[in-house]
């Protein structure tokens, strides 16, 4: 579970690593990858000759040309469709969709087709696609450009689910993604596209540099799917937390002298519940953070799975701290997105039983 | 918002809203004289790269080669040899046939579901025999005819409408989702018109390879008022991806008319030129001309001159499925006033006139195919039929949602067999 565990491939593979930002990271994946395989190939609005409102693909139609990656209508059901056809001919698409909040007209696609494939046909066709999304909020993006809408697809069974939380997971997971055989949602925070973000909205923002977690190898490497990565380590309690919350958890408990053991999921599913379960039953406390929504919020199945396996450790209840059961919403960001307070507040009260 | 009063609105004049409603309903006399078929081999044939506008004229007419005479006619004659047209005399009578007995499977409790094709089968079959083997085919459920075309094994066939030991698919698909990667016959899917952006994706995806391979995509005219009928369009008239799209129009998707996916206004083939796309509408239950349009679309596509889309212009003959009955929704007469005919007995009439075949032949041929599926059903009842036992391990329910089994899959699979043991101690222990 270290951050840099490059034992997957050869360290000469992986090249010499340099700072990245999680932007730069994720341009360096894909452009690992569509140089490694000629079956990748990447499409979406805008990520052609402009290289993405984002700027994750940029220079890459140039470098590897305009068949291996160009630009699209604007149709989120057309891309996903596609990328299904080109998984049934043997390609490996690497769709993107311009931010989560428009992935639901590609839905059906999603859903009845991509994560149904193999096991409609008997595995005689696979959908072999990653479909990148820039998700979260925290950017005064409003109602359609903040949204996390990762319990959609957590619920749906043949899809796998990542976030990652640094510019090296970012890379090595869009690699293992791209690479892997089953189709993934990858979603990625583009509030910490450029620099962690610890929730203290009024202080300057920071950027990636000098930090371990961007110092990332130039060429290839993998980070495992379904395997968490310990941020901290601490006996107070367990935090369970992915995307940008990490950040924010971990600031908190850092302001507040809490000694936590904070664990990026990284994949949602499959789920790391060997590394949940053993520092659970070790800190016998757990709350869960994300951004999303908390009715049936993927916090719901986190909890259940804590209370149901790790029931006699539990020496508090199972707390979530979420976004509110609202749209999000525009000038009151700040009252709304799960920041140092309302964390704050609940481990205040986990740690009070 | 309802209208407030009186005087909204002021003296302007009272909008209606129009419902479409189809001419005949159940009891109603059939009058189908105004469809204005138009004479067989009057049509022109345009090159297979022309300009996708100068296709036009023949979106609103009828391609069409078989007259009355029995024989064909004009620049869409695509001048078979008697042996490929015996063939698919053979495959429509055996997909005729393959459905009756399967309807009757269904209705005798040996499986949960049927769905026959009849009265479409040369839109399928004849289709199938204008592209190259390894063609990629996104068939909608009523393309039997193209497993069928392939040579698809008919017991294979009934082991996955069993849901049997033998089936393929593991029991897992609902009968007649059929799937062939060897056949290249895309996994069909219940969720209706996803499979055009799918055969757009398959069409760019050989492009981008320089590959030589076309996708076909099969598609119901009711289904072309999903939203993935639009976007597979743009992305293939875009992209110039090598497909063919092929609108079977039926008249009717379950009980609403094709009015309800916009027939009053616009042929099918018609909306192909909204967006660039090369557009043919052809007579459906004429094989020679749905062979000649399959063939003029797949020489177009395989020449780089793009998609077409083609409506096949026909009648479902019989309910949707085995859970509809037709009689509840439209007039009983329909079916035999039908002014397009059957293409079974047109072209067995074709191949009559040619001298090629006769009705003695039609008649031994029908008893062997008969006896052909009888073989195979009884073949396929060896593996077992629905809700009998022979089916898959639990474990297999399991397989195949992702790669690899993740733990979460595991735990509930280990559950599965438990409960088995308890529900059913007598079976076998898998």
């Amino acid at each position: 579970m270290s951050q840099t565990d490059t034992t997957l491939s050869p360290a000469a593979e992986a090249g010499e690593a340099r700072h990245m930002n999680m932007i730069e990271a994720i341009n360096s994946a894909l452009d690992v990858m569509l140089a490694r395989d000629p079956d990748v190939i990447l499409l979406g609005e805008d990520i052609g000759y402009f290289g993405g409102v984002f700027r994750c693909t940029a220079g890459l139609q140039e470098k590897h040309g305009k068949t291996r990656v160009f630009d699209t209508p604007i149709s989120e059901c057309g891309i996903i469709g596609v990328a299904v056809g080109m998984g049934a001919y043997g390609l490996r698409p690497v769709p993107e969709i311009q931010f989560a909040d428009y992935i639901y007209p590609g839905l059906d696609q999603l859903i009845s087709e991509a994560a149904r494939l193999r096991y409609r046909s008997a595995g005689e066709f696979i959908a072999p696609m990653t479909v990148r999304s820039p998700f979260g909020g925290g950017i005064f993006g409003g109602q359609t450009h903040s949204q996390s809408p990762e319990a959609i697809f957590t619920h749906v069974s043949g899809l796998k689910t990542v976030i990652p939380a640094t510019p090296y997971d970012a890379k090595g997971l869009l690699i293992s993604c791209i690479e892997d055989n089953d189709p993934v949602i990858f979603f990625e925070p583009k509030r910490i596209y450029n620099g962690p973000f610890d929730g203290f909205y009024d202080k300057p923002a920071k950027s990636w540099k000098g930090r371990d977690d961007a110092q990332v190898p130039d060429g290839y490497y993998k980070v495992p799917l379904g395997k968490a990565r310990k941020v901290t380590e601490g006996d107070q309690l367990t935090i369970l937390a992915y995307g940008t919350m990490v950040h924010v958890s971990e600031a908190v408990c850092r302001e507040k002298g809490v000694e936590a053991d904070i664990l990026d999921l990284r994949t949602l599913v499959p789920l790391d519940i060997e590394a949940i379960e053993a520092s659970v039953e070790r800190t016998g406390r757990c709350l869960i953070v994300h951004e999303a929504t908390r009715t049936s919020g993927f916090g719901a199945e986190l909890s259940a799975l804590v209370t149901e396996r790790c029931f006699y450790h539990l020496e508090a209840p199972v707390e979530r701290v979420t976004g509110f059961d609202t749209p999000y919403p525009h000038s009151l960001e700040w009252a709304y997105f799960p920041g140092p307070v309302r964390i704050g507040e609940a481990i205040d009260k986990i740690l009070a039983e | 918002m309802a209208k407030a009063g009186k005087d909204q609105g002021s003296n302007r004049p009272a909008l209606a809203l129009h419902v479409p409603e189809p001419k005949y309903r159940p009891g109603d006399t059939v009058d189908f004289s105004d469809l204005n078929i138009t004479e067989p081999g009057e049509q022109p044939r345009p090159d297979e790269v022309c300009e996708a506008r100068e296709t036009y004229p023949l979106c609103t007419d009828l391609i069409r080669v078989l007259g009355d005479d029995n024989k064909a006619h004009g620049p869409w004659d695509p001048r078979l040899d008697a042996d490929t047209l015996r063939r698919m005399l053979r495959e429509m009578a055996l997909v005729r046939a393959f459905d009756g007995r399967m309807y009757r499977a269904q209705r005798q409790g040996k499986t949960s579901f049927y769905m026959k094709c009849t009265g479409e089968e040369a839109t399928s079959v004849c289709a199938t025999h204008a592209l190259a083997g390894d063609d990629m085919i996104f068939p909608s459920y009523r393309q039997q005819g193209c497993l069928i075309a392939r040579g698809y094994s008919p017991v294979e066939m009934i082991n996955q409408i069993y849901s049997n030991k033998g089936d393929k698919l593991k029991g897992r698909q609902l009968p007649i989702m059929y799937c062939s990667k060897r056949l290249s016959f895309f996994t069909i899917s219940g969720n209706l018109a996803t499979q055009l952006p799918q055969a757009v994706g398959f069409a760019m995806a050989s492009a981008s390879k320089g590959d030589s391979r076309i996708a076909a995509t099969w598609v119901g005219e009711g289904s072309t008022a999903e939203g993935d009928f639009h976007s597979a369009m743009t992305f293939a008239t875009v992209y110039n991806a090598p497909v063919i799209f092929n609108v079977i129009n039926n008249q009717w998707a379950i009980s609403s008319f094709s009015g309800f996916a916009g027939a009053e206004r616009a042929t099918f083939a018609a909306r192909a030129i909204g967006y660039g796309i090369a557009g043919l509408r052809v007579d459906g239950n004429d094989p020679l001309a749905v062979y000649a349009a399959e063939r003029w679309a797949a020489d177009r596509a395989r020449s780089n001159g793009g998609p077409t889309l083609i409506e096949h212009f026909t009648y479902r003959a019989e309910g949707h499925s085995t859970s509809d009955d037709p009689s509840a929704y439209r007039s009983a007469e329909e079916r035999d006033e039908w002014p397009l005919g059957d293409p079974v007995m047109r072209l067995k009439n074709h191949l009559i006139a040619l001298g090629e075949w006769s009705e003695e032949q039609q008649e031994a041929q029908d008893a062997e195919l008969d006896q052909l599926v009888k073989d195979a059903q009884k073949e396929a009842e060896k593996n077992g039929i629905l809700g009998h036992g022979l089916h898959h391990p639990f474990a297999t329910m399991f397989e195949d949602v992702f790669e690899e089994l993740p733990w979460h899959l595991k735990e509930q699979s280990e559950q599965a067999i438990r409960e088995r043991a308890i529900k059913w101690p007598e079976g076998p222990a898998e």
